[in-house]
Formats: structure tokens, sequence, C-alpha cells
């Protein structure tokens, strides 16, 4: 589905990512792990066009994508969930979503979009209560909700979701990866950037540990998990205490 | 003349210099809302619009049903030019550079305007026949009732737009957050563009519909884009409807300053109280505009 082969990006003399190579098949959901200033941002950047790699190609079902514009991306079906939700503050909810398809003017489009509404509302219910609401209000929850159901009415096939859990209770955060769970279900792969490395694993199938620019390392969601070293060095020393961890 | 029939004389002329200070207030607004940089070329577009009106209804003779969808047309265009081939172009995304740019711009506007039109001033036939009016004690021509009718008609159509179209909602998505709106696919460029098209629209309109009253030279808007600038602050910068309410307080504060006073002090009386609700109020009336109340 998705490919990114030895992408290479700077920010001017910083050099931000390094080699990165990663996939994301069809109906996966697959973990991008990596603490602050990893570099997890700037991959997304470059993967929907924000930014163009200085080096490497980022493949769509075999179509090279890089160089084209954020809006060729999207019509190709691959929309990124933007860090921090951004959603459309004094817009209602109903609007934020309508932008969301606005690649999808299309006179033949117009059912599907009306379809997609309905979609976002079920997976979202708690959006179908607030349709008529300016963004802007709601609960931080709410919005990684509008900024998700957003992307969606774009009718993705690759969903790049950027630290949704951040910010956001225990409770809530578990509710917005339930929903992660299902998208695969509706035709919809999704790249799941996170710090939150417990959340992130317990939803994905696959994952990767991206470290001062570079993958560190990939493996499945268990290999992630039971890998001591990885789990010391990189994703933080809180889960070194984990009960249910093994005596070497 | 009784005081009833002076003060609503001063409230229709008020109105109608509030109307088009609304209207070159609110083409600031587009600009700024698009693009975080004040136009400093909105008073030469009001200019272009008068000119054109002269050119088209008098030189040309073409009736103002014509003539005034044209003017528009126009002006809207060299708005398009000016972020096409200037302010969109810089290398630089400095704010100050590039207001500087559309200063430059203007001032070579202007001079291309004295090129075509000369220095002189120009009559320019008004929309209808002028026939003397009457209404509460005050007197005005039926042009007037033309600039009140007209802005409200432009007012009417933009609320339209930006509430109801999706064009003129990813307009706003581009104000509110740029980033995000391109990730969403919205051309940003292509609505900064727009943006310059309805910013000149809009002084296209004011000229013409004012020029008839003014007469129309190649520097008329100068004066009027920077009270519309005033009028743009007053209502609070950004802000549609502090623009609207902006120019229309400010139109009427002029007039009754200077009818209480003496029209010798017409432009000093509006300016005193603009930084006086501006002590008080720093960022206007209504506040600043969208994005900044996120
Ligand atoms: N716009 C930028 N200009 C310069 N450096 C940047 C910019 N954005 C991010 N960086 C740097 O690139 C590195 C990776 O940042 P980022 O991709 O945001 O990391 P993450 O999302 O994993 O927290 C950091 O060192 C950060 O300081
Ligand atoms: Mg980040």
């Amino acid at each position: 589905m998705l490919s990114v082969e030895r992408v290479d990006f700077s920010y001017g003399p910083v050099r931000a990512l390094r080699e990165v190579s990663l996939s994301v098949g069809a109906g996966e959901i697959v973990a991008l792990l990596g603490a602050n200033g990893a570099g997890k941002t700037t991959l997304l950047s470059v993967i929907s066009g924000l930014n163009q790699p200085r080096r490497g190609a980022v493949r769509l079902e075999g179509k090279t994508l890089n160089g084209q514009k954020p809006s060729a991306l999207v019509r190709a079906g691959l929309v990124q969930v933007p860090e921090g939700r951004q959603v459309f503050g004094p817009l209602s909810v109903e609007e934020n979503l309508q932008l969301g398809a606005y690649c999808r003017r299309g006179r033949q489009q117009r059912q599907e979009v009306a379809r997609d509404f309905e979609r976002v509302y079920d997976l979202f219910p708690p959006l179908a209560k607030r349709r008529r609401q300016a963004a802007g209000t709601l609960s931080g929850g709410e919005q990684q909700m509008v900024a998700m159901g957003r992307a969606l009415m774009a009718a993705p096939r690759v969903l790049l979701l950027d630290e949704p859990s951040l910010g956001l209770a225990p409770l809530v955060t578990r509710e917005i990866l339930d929903i992660v769970r299902r998208l695969p279900g509706q035709g919809c792969s999704v790249l799941l950037v996170e710090q939150n490395a417990m959340g992130a694993l317990s939803v994905a199938q696959r994952g990767y540990v991206l470290t001062n620019g570079s993958i560190r390392f990939s493996g499945t969601a268990t290999e992630i998990l039971n890998d001591r070293l990885l789990r010391e060095a990189f994703l933080g020393p809180e889960h070194q205490a984990d009960p249910r961890d093994g005596q070497p | 003349m009784s005081g009833w029939e002076q003060l609503s004389q001063y409230i229709m002329s008020g109105l109608t210099t509030g109307s088009i200070y609304a209207l070159a207030a609110l083409g600031f607004c587009l600009i700024y809302n698009a693009t975080h940089i004040v136009n400093f070329a909105q008073g030469d577009f009001i200019s272009l619009g008068g000119l054109m009106m002269y050119t088209l209804l008098g030189a040309a003779g073409l009736p103002a049903l014509v003539a005034l969808p044209l003017a528009v047309a126009v002006v809207a265009g060299l708005g398009v030019v000016l972020e096409a081939a200037a302010v969109g172009r810089a290398r630089s995304r400095e704010i100050t550079v590039l207001i500087f740019i559309t200063v430059a711009a203007s001032l070579l506007f202007r001079g291309v305007f004295k090129e075509v039109w000369g220095k002189q001033a120009l009559a320019v036939p008004p929309l209808s026949p002028d026939v003397p009016l009457k209404l509460l004690g005050a007197t005005f021509t039926p042009q007037n009732l033309w600039i009140l009718g007209i802005t409200l008609a432009a007012i009417v159509v933009l609320i339209y737009f930006f509430n109801h179209t999706l064009t003129g909602r990813a307009m706003r998505a581009v104000a509110i957050n740029p980033k995000a709106a391109a990730l969403m696919g919205i051309d940003t460029r292509r609505m900064v563009r727009l943006s310059f098209a309805l910013a000149g629209a809009l002084g296209a309109l004011a000229g013409a519909i004012i020029t008839p009253i003014t007469t129309a030279s190649y520097n008329v808007g100068v004066l009027m884009g920077l009270k519309g600038f005033a009028a743009a602050v007053l209502g609070g910068y950004g802000n549609f409807l502090g623009a609207i309410v902006g120019g229309l307080s400010l139109g009427l504060l002029e007039s009754l300053g200077a009818g209480a006073l003496s029209s010798t002090y017409k432009d000093v009386i509006a300016f005193v109280v603009l930084l006086l609700v501006l002590f008080v109020r720093p960022r206007g009336l209504l506040g600043g505009g969208e994005e900044t109340r996120v």
C-alpha cells in the first residue's frame, strides 16, 4: 500500500531524517514510535507532501508521490491528521467535516460524501450531537474526533495519525484507539504515530521505532513489547517496571 | 433648516461615506486574513474603479449595467495580478517585505493611472439621473441610495459566500489554519489569490459608486483607502463585522463631527476618535479576526 524508501530530510543544516524506510500494507495498522524530537512529525510531513525529501521516495500502491501537491496526495487517498488536532475552531463540526471532503466536489461523488457523513457520525457518536457547535468549543477528545472525522471525509486509503492521544485522559485515549482499530475494516490502513507506545502497540500489528531520525527497530507489536533493551532505551523507563514483565 | 433636518442630513452623508469606508475596510480584512499583510494598494483599487467607470460610461458610452460589472472585473483582475506577479512571488515570506511590495505596487499603479487618465478631476455620470429626493428632512440624490443599496448587497453576498459555500468556507479555513487546510487538499495559494480578487472587486465597487459624487482622479482612492484602513482598525483588524461597523461609525463620526464643529476638522476628528477607541480597546470595537479568536 504505502511505502517509504530511504528518505532523507534536513531542516537547513539540521538532518532530521536519515534513510528512513517503512511500509504499511492494506488493512494494516502500523505504529511509528519514538521520543519527542525523534522526527515522527517530520516523516509524516514528507509523506503527505508538506515537505519534499532530499533523497528517497514515497509511494502509494507503487506510484511515486513525492513532488506532488498535498491536494494530489489527498485525491490519491493519503490523508494526514495533524499533531495537536488543528481543527478549524470557529467553524462548526459539520463545516469541518465538509472541508475534509473538499477534494470530492464532483457531482457523482455527492452521494458518497453524504454516506460518509453518516459513517463518520456513526464512528464518532459524540460528534453527531454537536454538528452545529463550533469545533473550538469541544473537549480535547471530541476535537480529536473532529480531526479524524475530517480526514476520513476525504475517503483515505491510508490515514496518517500524528499522536492522537496527546494530552488526552487514559479513558478518552482508549476510546480513540478503539475507533482506530475499526478503520482497516472500512478499507483504511493506518500509520499511527505515538509516543504512547503501549497504547499504540495495543492496536497495531507491527511497529517501527524511530530515534534521532532513523529507524532503530522494526517488528511485530509483540516483538517490540518483549524487547527489554528496546523498552529501556526507546520507549522510556516507565515501562521497565511493568508487572507482566517476565524476569530475565 | 431645523436641527432635526440637519441631523438627518448629516446621518445620510455619514452613511454614504461610511459605506465606502466599510467596503474598503472589508478589502483590507480579506487580504489580511489570507496573508497577514496590510495591502497598501487597496486605495488604488478604489481609484481604478472610479477611473474605469469614467472611461466605460463616459468615453465608451456603455450602459451602467454593463460598465459596473466590467469595472469590478478589471480591478479584481488587477488584484490577482498583484498577488501572482508580486506578493506571491517574493522570495521572502517576511510580512514587512510583503507589505513593502504593496506600497511599491501602489506607487506604480498611481503612476500608471496618472499617465493614462492625467491629473485632472474627471466627472463620472451617476448610475441614474440626478433628481433631488427628500426623506425625514434630508436632501439627497438617487446616487446616495445606490451607494447604500450596493454596499448592502455586497455585504449580503459576502455573508452568503463565507457561510454557505464550500469555497467561502475553504477561504475561512485557510485564514484559520493554513497548514490544516493544505492537508485537506485545499490549494491555499489559490485561496490567497481569490482574496486579492475579492478585495479588488470591493475596491472597484467603492470607487465606482462614490466617484459620481466626488469625481474620479488618479489618486481619488488614496485617502478613502486610508480611512478604510482606519475603519478596519477601529472595528478590529481582520474582523468582517468589525469592518462594517468601523466603516459606518467612522463615516458618521466624520459627518457629525464636521457638523458640530467645522468641516475643516473633519479628518482630524475621525482620527482622534480612532486613537481614543484604540487607547481603551486596543483590539478594536469587535476584536481581531477569526484566526486570532481560536
Ligand atoms: N520547522 C522546523 N525547523 C527546524 N527544525 C525542526 C522543525 N520541525 C522540527 N524540527 C526538528 O526536527 C527534529 C524532529 O522533530 P519532529 O519531527 O517534530 O519530532 P517528533 O514529531 O518525533 O517529536 C527535532 O529535532 C526538531 O527540533
Ligand atoms: Mg511530533
